[in-house]
């Protein structure tokens, strides 16, 4: 029975581990790609872990699966938005199709030196 | 069956690390480099997690956490060189 349920929740966990890599080399642009990554490979790593928590079936090592699984679930969104940031305002082209850039001015305005205004906005 | 389950999920899991790969070798700007970066990070804490629970050898469950760890910092320090790090 737990050999079922690990062998399903496996599958499933490296099928979406591999629709992030493929999103990954998919996608036509560094925030949808990185959008595809975070998403799907933090769904595709909690099914792992589940499985292996199912299938090793100790506390000692529940605590650790379950520790693992707590710091991706709260890092990967901050990684996400890091690398998002840093990339939009390092002037990382957006894909063709994009419809609505709502800091298009303050992207591209010139460099200024004062506190509070300019390109990369308040820290 | 559990041995063919682990087996496919293992080379799943490898082909999702060579996709990856093309895009870091491929990505046409740095941010790109770092998002490939990052699956890699995920993936490989993926493959340890697989084996540690198909082989029983829980001691390689501290080896996935210092991993995660490892690529969150990593990163970090990447988006912030990244975001200020061209001295111009």
């Amino acid at each position: 029975m737990m050999d079922i349920v690990t062998a399903i929740v496996w599958l499933t966990g490296s099928a979406f581990a591999l629709l992030a890599a493929i999103g990954v080399l998919r996608m036509p642009d560094v925030f949808t790609r990185m959008q595809a990554s975070t998403k799907a490979s933090t769904l595709g790593l909690a099914c792992l872990l589940i499985g292996a928590a199912v299938q090793l079936g100790d506390f000692a090592s529940f605590i650790r699966v379950a520790s693992i699984g707590a710091f991706v679930l709260l890092t990967t969104p901050v990684s996400g938005h890091v690398i998002a940031r840093a990339s939009y305002f390092a002037g990382v082209p957006l894909c063709e199709g994009t419809v609505l850039d709502e800091r298009r001015d303050a992207r591209w305005a010139p460099q200024n030196d004062e506190p509070g205004v300019g390109v990369r906005g308040p820290m | 069956m559990l041995e063919i389950v682990s087996q496919m999920t293992l080379v799943t899991l490898g082909v999702a690390l060579l996709i990856a790969f093309v895009r870091l070798v491929k990505g046409p700007t740095l941010p790109d480099r770092i998002v490939a970066m990052d699956l890699f990070g995920m993936l490989v804490v993926g493959l340890i997690v697989v084996l540690a629970g198909s082989s029983g050898v829980r001691a390689t469950l501290d080896a996935a956490i210092v991993i995660a760890l490892i690529g969150f910092l990593g990163t970090i320090a990447y988006a912030t060189y990244v975001e200020r790090g061209d001295p111009q």
